[in-house]
């Protein structure tokens, strides 16, 4: 165990300085000059110097690659060029709103696929199973900010209940929460749609268990036995999906965040890449694959934990 | 039983995308208007019996920007997919014949790729290329590779497993010949399904870059760039917002169902659960 | 479930927008673009000086509404007849509002820096006169020129030169501190800045306590912004269609004016077959103004003729020199020997007036037989291809910077008219001091522009203000982008 925990840990190590190295090329070459991106059309062949020098886009490459490196390991990310203020703050700001949002999501998503799914299972076959697939197929279908849009016309413009966009701040209390309301929604739907449909085959396979069969032999009633003992079961692959989908969320949200105009990470990271914040830009994005990567390490050493076999396999 | 109650999610797949390929075919020969005339006298029209859809900022009409714009996502379907599947399948087979090392890079590549949000990445490729329709399909096409090469390479290794397999090698046939003869029929069916899956996602995907700025530019019609241009005119002329949302919806829609309906019918094991 | 229930109850309460108040001595205006950063002599960005012109920083000069120069940090002033030397009279009793107090020596260190090499200032041509700041005493700054400048006055009045201490310097990007009327308080980023009055203010109290400036980018929230009361005023519409909806709304108010934003349809002046003047004419005579300010703008933006602003004194109308005409267009291109049409391309950079605009005259140049591909692009690309490489046919852009004809003389420039005679009137006017003379000068560089077609001149960008009906003092046009809060009132 402890080999393969080893031989696992260097492989991540590797790919997170492999992401960080692809980001960062990546970057290099993207035409546009921060320097000139920030001085526009009354850049002068010295302002532009200045500006290189200030932000020390004068260095060669390399050495701006292990600086940056550097940097991350010991946790300074760097100052933005845009806003001349350390990219950490920037990024916990954002965060403040794009965890809610993704947080408020799932909790919608949760609340409306879960119930769908064991509902459907349930009646498996029957018309309400089919009613539930159809809103399944509909619900991932519609993209999610045509759905805002729509949701903007009724309860924006139409209605006049909740903002079309913009984000007063957590201190203006409910308001902040009303903000986040229909973008939640937004990123909920095609989410509930997809756990609605994990959620009922998870239950039916469940359900075809022998376990099953011999407790509903003992006497237990459908419900009981769907209640008692396959729910949990059931939900394991459940929390799983749900598991991916909020790291989905948080990069997923950029194109919400945009229709909604929240000054969330994906908005940031949007906007960055437009004003060639190079440097926001390559945090973020190399934060996020790191969350993936390492998520990723985390289930294998736990599948490894549970299932011996693994362990000689990759 | 009718075909159509025995497998309703393959018919009425197979229903909307013949005619959404239809319309697509009729618009290369004839739309109610053409498409890229503008009439500035007669923008922002409602719904009509002269323009059915109504009338865009520059007095085009929707419902023929509507049928160009089918064209578009056919194309991006076809594309991202065409080059997912082809470089996907090809690395997915070379990991499962050869094995090791390869293997182990071709995986280890797939799950790099699949580390980085593939939204994100999209948009730093169009920033690198340039917006457009081109770099969008490349750019969705890289993010089909690893999801056909994972799917490809399991399904290889399931064949090469089975004992026809032993039979085929020991009766001297070389491996390249192997995956020809054996593998591939045997695999072909499963990629297809997925190819249909991932159609429906490229034209998600497109529709979402095409919305940011980064997709199908002017004039070529596309409907998540009518969604774009139509966000400030929600206002007062909502149906440029609802119509290009529900061309995209049903087609995602269409292909969606017509992948579920083929696996099923590959795999009926699985129908239960789909 | 039930928690589950009450939390999605209470979110729908919350969901009601909260009413305004009546009585108020606060102000939230709404603008489209976050600034980067509130230090408006270190770059161009006109989000900064929306903020902070006249509310957080002074100059020595300032522009009144319309567009007028008048004293500020400056009490007085006396030019030397040679037009060399600048005396400058000081106010005295103004604090910073870090409460150091301002002083001559403030001004030579302000100005010195924007000259320096590694001065980052937008507008160094302000500073290049300039041959040496003293300050004999306190009160008196005399600053000696190289040559007579025309605009020295004028560019001192800009938002680049502001006056602020040398101890503010390292900090003024994140927490400005300046002389002016209101204080820096609190930046959410992302979506607003906070300004307080300041009480120990020289001039006269402001009526506004509290400021808010909340950045909105979207039409479609600001319209709901400022219907809600979110925020009392919006300084200039994101999208100009937004103006309609708003119109309806008796208790706003909604102005059309001018900024000095020229938006034109540059043209490569060195690059055939645009080198030819009948081909750049023939563009002229191809574009409907009319058409373009209709579906790009919603008819909002006056036409121009030239690269000048109709605010201006020294405007010369010479809309009239190319009308549209495919007819003469299509002779024009045959003349140059390019009858059967030709292609070329068009790169559009983001704002939507720009993408727009780039349609509507794709579509005008079809039908005259050039074939124009559109390639829409990023700014940062635009900067690159455009601007810095001059690789490009065509682009469509706004030049939103007061009085920039000056522009043309510069050979590094993307339009690439390189015509001495230009250069040399350019450098007439930039010496010439006496007013008349210099309009009179300014309308022969208009006609110049327009005789060479250099590029076609399409219309002025408007700024659609739109406010609380009660709220008065808005700026209604920008001679330069500023919200003086200090000139606001609510009516009782």
């Amino acid at each position: 165990m402890l080999s393969f925990t080893i031989r696992r840990l260097i492989s991540l190590i590797v790919t997170l300085l492999a992401a960080a190295l692809v980001v960062f090329v990546v970057l290099e070459i993207l035409p546009g000059d921060p320097a000139a991106v920030m001085l526009g059309v009354q850049a002068t062949p010295e302002t532009l110097a200045a500006v290189r020098a200030e932000y020390g886009l004068d260095k060669p490459v390399p050495v701006r690659f292990v600086q940056w490196i550097a940097g991350l390991v010991t946790g300074d990310l760097g100052i933005s060029y845009t806003y001349r203020v350390p990219v950490s703050t920037l990024i916990l700001e954002r965060l403040a709103v794009t965890v809610p949002l993704a947080l408020i999501a799932i909790a919608l998503s949760t609340a409306i696929a879960i119930p769908l799914g064991v509902f459907a299972a349930a009646r498996h076959a029957q018309p309400a199973d089919a009613g539930v697939m159809v809103f399944s197929q509909i619900g991932v279908a519609i993209p999610n900010f045509w759905f805002a849009l729509l949701l903007v016309l009724l309860f924006s413009i139409t209605l006049g209940w909740a903002p079309s966009g913009g984000f007063p701040g957590w201190a203006s209390g409910a308001a902040a929460l009303g903000a986040l309301a229909l973008p939640a929604i937004s990123l909920a739907l095609p989410q509930a749609a997809i756990l609605a449909r994990v959620t009922r085959s998870s239950v039916l396979d469940a359900l075809g268990e022998d376990w099953v069969r011999t407790a509903r032999a003992k006497g237990l009633t459908r419900a009981q036995t769907l209640r008692g003992h396959v729910l949990r079961n059931a939900l394991i692959p459940v929390v799983t999906i749900m598991g991916l989908q909020f790291s989905f969320l948080l990069a997923g949200a950029i194109i919400i965040e945009n229709v909604f105009y929240l000054p969330g990470l994906g908005r940031l990271v949007f906007q960055a890449i437009n004003q060639r914040d190079l440097i926001v830009v390559r945090d973020i994005v190399v934060l996020l694959a790191g969350l993936v990567i390492v998520i990723n390490f985390v289930v294998d050493l736990l599948y490894a934990v549970i299932d011996p076999r693994l362990r000689t396999r990759r | 039983m009718s075909a159509a109650s025995r497998r309703p999610a393959l018919v009425a797949g197979a229903i909307i995308t013949l005619a959404l390929a239809a319309v697509a075919l009729v618009s290369l020969l004839w739309t109610p208007y053409p498409v890229a005339v503008m009439n500035i006298a007669a923008r922002l029209q409602g719904p009509s019996a002269a323009h059915w859809l109504g009338t865009d900022q520059f007095g085009r009409d929707v419902l023929s920007m509507l049928m160009a714009g089918s064209r578009t996502s056919f194309a991006v379907g076809f594309v991202a997919v065409g080059i997912g599947l082809t470089i996907g399948a090809a690395l997915g087979l070379l990991a499962a014949t050869r094995g090791g090392l390869i293997d182990e890079a071709v995986m280890r590549l797939a799950d790099f790729t699949f580390a980085f949000p593939a939204v994100l990445s999209a948009i730093m490729i169009t920033a690198w290329l340039g917006p457009g329709a081109v770099n969008a399909v490349i750019a969705i096409g890289i993010f089909n590779i690893p999801v056909f090469a994972r799917l490809a390479r399991g399904s290889a290794l399931q064949v090469l497993s089975r004992e026809f397999i032993l039979a085929a090698r020991a009766a001297g046939k070389g491996t390249t010949r192997i995956v020809v003869e054996h593998v591939l029929p045997n695999i072909a069916g499963i990629l297809v399904v997925q190819g249909t899956i991932q159609f429906a996602l490229a034209i998600l995907a497109e529709a979402g870059l095409a919305y940011l700025g980064l997709g199908t530019q002017p004039p070529n019609p596309s409907w998540g760039k009518m969604l774009n241009e139509a966000q400030t005119f929600l206002h007062r002329s909502a149906w440029l917002a609802i119509f290009p949302g529900a061309a995209i919806a049903i087609a995602v829609l269409g292909f969606n169902l017509l992948g579920d309906g083929l696996r099923d019918l590959i795999d009926p094991r699985l129908r239960r659960q789909r | 479930m039930t928690p589950l229930i009450r939390a999605l109850a209470a979110l729908c309460l919350m969901l009601v927008p909260l009413t305004a108040h009546a009585q108020k001595d606060s102000v939230v205006i709404g603008q489209t673009l976050e600034p980067p950063t509130l230090d408006p002599t270190a770059g161009p960005a006109q989000a900064i000086r929306e903020v902070t012109y006249l509310n957080i920083y002074e100059g020595l000069l300032r522009v009144d509404r319309d567009g007028k120069l008048q004293p500020l940090l400056a009490e007085s002033w006396t030019i030397s007849p040679d037009h060399l030397v600048y005396t400058f009279k000081l106010r005295r009793g103004v604090t910073f509002h870090d409460g150091s107090e301002f002083n001559a020596a403030d001004v030579k260190f302000t100005f010195e820096r924007a000259m320096a090499p590694d001065s980052t200032n937008a507008q160094k041509w302000i500073f290049a006169p300039i041959a040496s700041i003293e300050a004999p005493d306190p009160a008196t700054v005399t600053i000696t020129l190289k040559q007579p400048a025309g605009n020295f006055l004028y560019g001192l009045a800009w938002g680049d030169a502001v006056i602020f201490g040398p101890e503010a310097v390292a900090n003024n990007k994140t927490n400005p501190i300046g002389t002016g009327p209101y204080r820096f308080q609190r930046w959410n980023r992302g979506d607003r800045v906070e300004l307080v009055r300041n009480d120990a203010y020289w001039g006269k109290v402001p009526a506004i306590s509290r400021a808010a400036f909340r950045f909105i980018p979207d039409a479609q929230a600001q319209v709901s912004a400022i219907r809600s009361g979110d925020v009392d005023a919006l300084s200039n519409l994101a999208a100009q269609e937004a103006a309609e909806p708003l119109k309806a709304d008796s208790k706003l108010k909604v102005v059309v004016g001018n900024t000095e934003g020229e938006t034109i349809l540059a043209i490569n002046n060195a690059k055939p077959p645009f080198n030819d003047v009948r081909v750049r004419r023939a563009l002229a005579h191809a574009i409907d103004r009319k058409a373009v300010i209709d579906g790009a703008v919603s008819g909002f933006g006056t036409p121009i003729g030239s690269h000048f602003s109709p605010n201006h004194p020294a405007y010369v109308d010479l809309t009239g020199m190319y009308p549209y005409d495919p007819a003469k267009a299509r002779a024009l291109l045959r003349e140059a020997g390019l009858g059967n049409g030709f292609n070329a391309t068009l790169r559009l950079p983001p704002p939507p007036y720009a993408r727009r605009s780039g349609e509507i005259v794709a579509a005008l140049l079809a039908q005259v037989g050039v074939r124009v591909t559109i390639e829409p692009i990023e700014f940062a690309q635009w900067l690159d291809q455009v601007f810095r490489n001059k690789n490009y046919d065509l682009s469509i852009i706004a030049h939103t910077e007061p009085l920039d004809i000056g522009i043309y003389a510069r050979d590094d420039y993307y339009f690439q008219y390189k015509k001495p005679e230009f250069k040399a009137l350019m450098a007439k006017i930039d010496t010439t001091v006496d007013e008349a003379e210099r309009n009179k000068l300014y309308g022969d560089a208009q006609r110049m522009l327009v005789e060479d077609s250099v590029n076609v001149f399409l219309f002025q960008l408007p700024k659609i203000g739109a406010w609380n009906a009660n709220l008065t003092g808005m700026w209604e046009n920008w001679p330069l982008p500023a919200n003086p809060i200090a000139e606001l009132s609510w009516r009782r």
